[in-house]
């Protein structure tokens, strides 16, 4: 039997709203289920304290600063390489064996387990180059991690840019550096944006790669020497060792949140600027 | 006639084996609009494209011959740069970067080392004056200027070639994409600016080529096939492909 077309397009749009709600719903339960727990347990003391007795006790001031530490000092090293990489690869080689075989490099990079990434950087960082579990083993590793996706993303972004525009700039009087600069990136931030941004969450949410290598002290990290640890790290930590429940959701409504600000923020940023630009 | 400025000799070009250009011979004079017309594939933009050297960016080409500018070879001249900022170009779609109109035009000028704001905030005014654009965008030199028409996109695109002070300024079908009224202005700039300039202008409307051009040439197959001032071309064509094009037979 056939069904009446205008049916079975009424069909389909309920079978893909309904695909898209469970999505959502998903995702609102689990923010929803962080906020719940984690709530009650915000406080500015929770903040701003280091922890006591484990992180029984205390806050989670030295993690929020270990976190962001991380996560700046590493994608302050991985964007100018990633992004300097894509420019390479696009601008200023033709399609040939090189950029395949760097191509295929950057893919399979891509798919190795962070928790291969934290045995490279302690045998490599941490025992070799003897940083020990340090701040720097961390942020090194988790540059080498974040790396492929800045890569990709940026190197889409850079293609997409209309053959056209470059001409214009040239035609203006630019070199090929100053295309790439004046024109080129600016128009192609966006995508870059949404790698940096993926690697921010990558970073942010990594934690088998850092136990072996950033460590996972409850100090505060005052240099690239010390160890330290991150929030999701510290939640880890709190819910596997059976620590304290309570306190690990308290820093998992943290971290959550501080990602979405980050994020809200930095696409707010963007528009901004879009604005300016286009 | 007027000064030569430009000396194109012996210029062949193929794209993978495939003759773009088949031995040109032509000069372009000062004071002067030059038509280049000729149906698709003749070869009109690649020359253009030779002149200012943006066919660096085209690959797989083998160009062979001559360009003299002044006297000056431009062909092999060790600075693409410098060719590019005497010759500007406008082309077919009016494509303004992604900034706002001022910036436009002070794209270039920065790239050309000039640093003082009063100055770069006069050569912009200058240029869209020159253009005819000036009253319609001086109120929004600040927002972007991909919000423009299509028109006055183009016409800012001219201004931007015009604020570099070039000498010869190359326009690739510039009112392609145009409405009537449009072209029309822009075609009221160009008669103005031949004054101070040498233009040359592709186009394959023969009916625009006839109103504005001073000489026109005409090209089919990669070759040109008859050059000569546009009232002689259009009412007593020598070659038979050229009487065949200008009515409209083929094109």
């Amino acid at each position: 039997m056939r069904l009446d077309p205008r049916t079975t397009d009424r069909l389909f749009s309920i079978f893909f709203r309904v695909h898209a709600l469970i999505v959502v719903c998903v995702l609102l339960a689990i923010l929803f289920l962080i906020a719940i727990k984690g709530l009650p347990q915000l406080s500015p003391a929770f903040l701003l304290q280091s922890p006591k007795d484990m992180g029984r006790e205390g806050g989670i001031f030295p993690f929020i600063v270990g976190t962001f530490l991380l996560v700046f000092l590493s994608l302050l090293l991985a964007i100018p390489l990633g992004v300097g990489t894509a420019v390479f690869l696009t601008e200023y080689r033709r399609e040939g064996r090189l950029t395949a075989f760097i191509r295929f490099g950057v893919e399979s990079l891509a798919g190795i387990p962070s928790i291969l990434y934290g045995l490279f950087g302690f045998i490599f960082f941490v025992i070799r180059l003897k940083m020990g579990l340090s701040l720097m083993a961390g942020v090194l590793t988790i540059m080498i991690m974040v790396l492929p996706t800045i890569i990709r993303t940026s190197e889409e972004a850079i293609k997409a840019v209309p053959r056209q525009l470059r001409l214009v700039s040239h035609s203006l009087g630019a070199t090929k550096w100053e295309t790439i600069v004046g024109v080129v990136l600016p128009k192609a931030s966006p995508g870059i944006l949404t790698g940096i941004m993926l690697s921010v969450g990558r970073a942010v949410g990594e934690t088998a790669a850092l136990i072996f290598t950033m460590g996972c002290s409850l100090r505060l990290p005052t240099s690239l020497a010390d160890s330290g640890r991150t929030l999701a790290v510290h939640f880890y930590i709190l819910a596997r060792e059976g620590i304290s429940m309570e306190k690990a959701y308290g820093t998992a409504f943290v971290l959550v949140f501080a990602i979405l600000l980050v994020n809200l923020l930095a696409y707010y940023l963007m528009h901004k600027a879009m604005e300016r630009l286009s | 006639m007027e000064r030569e400025k430009i000396r194109v000799q012996g210029l062949k070009v193929e794209a993978q084996g495939r003759p773009v250009l088949k031995g040109i011979d032509i000069s372009f004079f000062e004071n002067r609009i030059t038509g280049v017309m000729g149906p698709c594939g003749s070869g009109k933009t690649t020359l253009i494209y030779a002149i200012n050297r943006m066919i660096d960016f085209e690959e797989g080409l083998r160009v062979e011959g001559h360009i003299f500018l002044d006297g000056e070879e431009i062909l092999t001249h060790p600075n693409p740069v410098e060719v590019r900022r005497k010759v500007g170009t406008v082309f077919a779609l009016p494509i303004p970067l992604p900034r706002s109109v001022h910036e436009n035009i002070a794209y270039g000028l920065r790239l050309k080392g000039i640093k003082d704001r009063q100055r770069i905030d006069y050569l912009v005014e200058d240029s869209l004056k020159k253009a005819f654009l000036w009253d319609e965008v001086k109120d929004r030199l600040h927002s972007s200027a991909t919000k423009l028409s299509g028109g006055q996109q183009q016409r800012l695109c001219l201004a931007r070639t015009l604020a570099l002070q070039p000498e010869v300024i190359l326009l690739d079908e510039p009112t392609s994409g145009l409405d009537p009224i449009s072209t029309g202005k822009i075609e009221e700039a160009l008669k103005e600016l031949k004054k101070r300039y040498t233009i040359v202008f592709v186009s394959n409307n023969t009916k625009q080529v006839a109103r504005l051009c001073d000489l026109t040439a005409f090209f089919y197959m990669g070759e040109l096939v008859e050059y000569a001032p546009t009232d002689r071309i259009f009412t007593n064509p020598k070659e038979r492909t050229t009487e065949d094009y200008i009515r409209g037979k083929f094109g």
